[in-house]
C-alpha cells in the first residue's frame, strides 16, 4: 500500500514542468460546481423550512470564517473582533436599506465597502501587535462595538442619522431582493453571495497577495528581506477580511428581518475563533466546517431538545483537541483520518481473505 | 564581470562600508568597520558572534547603525526603507534556511520576482532560468515543505538569484549540508556573479567552501575588521589563524 503511494507522488513529481497537474485540478473543480449546485437546487427542497433559514445562517457564518481564517491562517493574525465587524456591516445594510431604495447588491457591496474602512481601522494596531496582544485589542473593539450598538440600536425604519425610533409600533422588516422574498430563495441567494467570496479569497490566496502573507506568516524579516511591505499586506488581509464580513452582515440583516444588539455579544468572537480553528484556518472549507460547527450543530440540537450550552464546554475540549492533536484542523484531518481508516478496512479484507 | 549587467547602473559595482558602528546597549557589534567589496564574491569570515550576521542586517535593513555608511553602487543603501532595498537589488539568505514552505518551487521564486525591478512579462522564463540556474532536482510546482534540506538551500539561491538583484547576501548557506551538496552549492555560488551580474557575499565557518568560491576575503573579529584581500592571503595571515584558534602557542 505504501508503494503506491509513493508511485503515486512520484508520478505527480514527474508532471509537466509547463504547467501545474491539470487532472486533480479538473477533477476537484466538478466536485465543487456538483456540490455548489447541490446546495443551489436540491437541498432547500430536501429541508424543512426550520434548516433552511439555520442554513442561511450557515452561509453568513461562512462568510464571516472566511474572513478571519484569511487573516489567522493566511497572515497569522488574530482577531477576535469579528462579531463586530458583522454587527458593523449589518448595520450599515440595514440603514441603507432603509434610508434608499438601492438594489440588494448594490447595498450589500457598499455595506462591505464601509465595513472595509471600519476594519482596515481596527487594523491598525496589528502592524505593532502580534499574538496576544492583538487578541486583546480586537477584543476590546468587539466590547466597545457591543456597548455602541446597545445605546444606539439597530435601524428600525426610524429617522435620523441612527435610524432608530423606540415608539415605533409597527417595526418594518429589513427587506430582502425582490427575486429572494421567500426563504427558501433567499437561501439560494445567501449561498450565491457566499460562492462570490469564496471566489475572491480564492483568487487572492494563489495570487500576489497570497504569496506575501504565506511569507508573512512564516516570517516577518525575510517577507522583508524579499521585498515585501509587511505593513501594505498585513492592512490588505484586514481590508479583505472586513470587506468579506461586512457582505455578510448585509446578508445577514436580510436574513433576519429585524436585527436587535444582543445578537451580536462580544464573547460569540471567540467562539467563532474556536470553531475557525476546528474546523481548519489553513483551508477554504475549514470555513465551512466551521459555519456548520457554529450554526447547523445547535439547531440540529435543538430540534432533538437537548440544550445548545453542551456545545461551549464541547467547542472547549474540541479547540484543546485541535491544537494538541490537529493543528490544521477538521477540514485537513478528517480527510486523512479517512483514508487512513480506508487503508485499515482494505487490509484488513486482504488479510481475512488470505486466512481463508 | 560587472561588465555583464546590462541595466544602467550608476556608479561603480561595489560596496563601500565606512566606519560602521552598531550597538546593542552596552555591546558594540560592529565597531568602526571600513570596507570596500568589489565585483564577484566576497567572503566575509570571522569566529561566532564576530558581527557577520549583523553586519548583513544592516545592509537589509533590520539594525540601525550608531554611525557609519554604506554606498552600493554609488547610493546610499542606508537611507532606503528594508523592503524597497530588496526592489533595489538587495537579497539575502538566512542561517536558518526561509524558504516559505507551504508554497510551491516556483511561487517562492516567482514572489521575488514580483516584488524586484523586473517586469512581469517575462517572470516565468526567469522563475525557470533562477531555478534551472540553481540545478535543483525537483518538480518546479512541488510544495517546498515536502523537499529536502539540500534542496530547500537551492530554492533559496534560486530566490537569490532571480530578477536581477544586485547584492546578494548568503549566510552560512551550506550549514548543516553533507559535503557532495556543499560540492554543488558551492559550484552554483561561484557562478552567481556572471549569472545574476551581483555582487555576492558569502559567510560561512567552511574554510574549504569560502577558499572555492571567494577570490577576496575579509575576516571580522569582535566587530572589528582584523583583515582583508586576496582569500589565500587572508587565510594565511597570522592575526585571522589568532582569532580563529587563539593564542600562537595553543595553536
Amino acid at each position: 500500500m505504501a508503494g503506491t503511494a509513493v508511485a503515486d507522488a512520484s508520478t505527480r513529481q514527474r508532471s509537466p514542468r509547463r504547467g501545474r497537474p491539470a487532472t486533480p485540478t479538473v477533477t476537484r473543480a466538478v466536485v465543487i460546481a456538483a456540490l455548489f449546485l447541490f446546495v443551489l437546487l436540491a437541498l432547500p427542497q430536501l429541508m424543512t423550512l426550520y434548516y433552511v433559514d439555520t442554513m442561511t445562517q450557515v452561509a453568513v457564518y461562512a462568510m464571516v470564517a472566511l474572513g478571519l481564517g484569511v487573516l489567522v491562517g493566511r497572515v497569522g493574525l488574530v482577531s477576535l473582533g469579528q462579531v463586530a465587524v458583522l454587527a458593523i456591516g449589518a448595520w450599515v445594510a440595514a440603514r441603507l436599506l432603509f434610508a434608499t431604495s438601492q438594489p440588494f447588491p448594490l447595498v450589500l457591496l457598499e455595506a462591505g465597502l464601509i465595513t472595509m474602512a471600519a476594519g482596515t481601522l481596527l487594523g491598525l494596531p496589528a502592524l505593532r501587535l502580534r499574538g496576544l496582544y492583538l487578541a486583546l485589542i480586537t477584543l476590546m473593539f468587539a466590547g466597545a462595538i457591543a456597548i455602541v450598538l446597545d445605546t444606539t440600536n439597530f435601524p428600525n425604519g426610524g429617522h435620523g442619522f441612527l435610524g432608530y425610533n423606540g415608539s415605533l409600533v409597527h417595526i418594518p422588516p429589513i427587506r430582502r431582493p425582490g427575486i429572494a422574498a421567500s426563504d427558501p430563495a433567499y437561501f439560494r441567494y445567501s449561498v450565491v453571495v457566499a460562492a462570490l467570496l469564496f471566489l475572491l479569497a480564492f483568487v487572492h490566496i494563489r495570487t500576489r497577495p497570497g504569496r506575501a502573507w504565506a511569507a508573512i506568516r512564516q516570517s516577518e524579516p525575510a517577507a522583508m528581506a524579499a521585498g515585501i511591505n509587511t505593513t501594505f499586506y498585513k492592512l490588505w488581509a484586514f481590508a479583505l477580511a472586513s470587506f468579506i464580513t461586512g457582505v455578510a452582515g448585509g446578508v445577514y440583516a436580510g436574513a433576519v428581518h429585524y436585527l436587535y444588539s444582543l445578537d451580536f455579544p462580544a464573547q460569540d468572537s471567540i467562539i467563532l475563533f474556536a470553531v475557525v480553528l476546528m474546523g481548519g484556518a489553513y483551508s477554504l472549507w475549514g470555513a465551512i466546517v466551521a459555519a456548520l460547527l457554529l450554526e447547523f450543530l445547535p439547531a440540529l440540537l435543538q430540534n432533538w431538545g437537548v440544550s445548545a450550552d453542551w456545545l461551549t464546554i464541547l467547542f472547549g475540549i474540541g479547540v484543546v483537541l485541535t491544537l494538541t492533536t490537529a493543528p490544521a484542523g477538521m477540514a485537513d484531518q478528517v480527510p486523512k483520518d479517512l483514508a487512513r481508516l480506508g487503508r485499515l478496512l482494505r487490509r484488513l479484507a486482504t488479510s481475512g481473505g488470505g486466512a481463508r | 564581470m560587472a561588465a555583464m549587467r546590462g541595466d544602467g547602473v550608476v556608479g561603480k559595482g561595489i560596496i563601500e562600508v565606512e566606519g560602521l558602528t552598531v550597538r546593542f546597549g552596552g555591546v558594540t557589534s560592529l565597531d568602526d568597520m571600513s570596507v570596500t567589496f568589489e565585483a564577484g564574491t566576497c567572503g566575509l569570515i570571522g569566529p561566532n558572534g564576530a558581527g557577520k550576521t549583523t553586519f548583513f542586517n544592516v545592509l537589509s535593513g533590520f539594525v540601525r547603525p550608531a554611525a557609519g555608511t554604506v554606498r552600493a553602487f554609488g547610493e546610499d543603501l542606508l537611507s532606503m526603507v528594508h523592503f524597497r532595498r530588496a526592489r533595489w537589488g538587495v537579497r539575502r539568505t538566512f542561517q536558518t534556511e526561509q524558504a516559505i514552505e507551504e508554497l510551491s518551487v516556483y511561487d517562492n521564486v516567482a514572489m521575488i520576482h514580483e516584488h524586484s525591478r523586473q517586469r512581469g512579462a517575462s517572470r516565468r522564463q526567469d522563475v525557470l532560468g533562477a531555478i534551472a540556474f540553481t540545478g535543483l532536482e525537483a518538480d518546479a510546482f512541488a510544495r517546498v515543505g515536502t523537499l529536502a534540506a539540500g534542496q530547500r538551500r537551492l530554492v533559496e539561491v534560486a530566490r537569490a538569484v532571480v530578477g536581477r538583484p544586485r547584492v546578494v547576501l548568503l549566510d552560512e548557506p551550506a550549514a548543516g549540508l553533507p559535503d557532495d551538496e556543499t560540492r554543488h552549492l558551492a559550484e552554483v555560488i561561484r557562478r552567481i556573479p556572471e549569472q545574476a551580474g551581483a555582487l555576492t557575499i558569502l559567510v560561512d565557518h567552511d574554510m574549504s567552501l569560502v577558499s572555492a568560491c571567494c577570490d577576496t576575503t575579509a575576516v571580522l573579529d569582535f566587530g572589528k575588521l582584523i583583515a582583508s584581500g586576496p582569500t589565500a592571503e587572508v587565510l594565511r595571515d597570522d592575526r585571522v589563524i589568532r582569532a580563529y584558534l587563539g593564542t600562537a602557542e595553543v595553536a
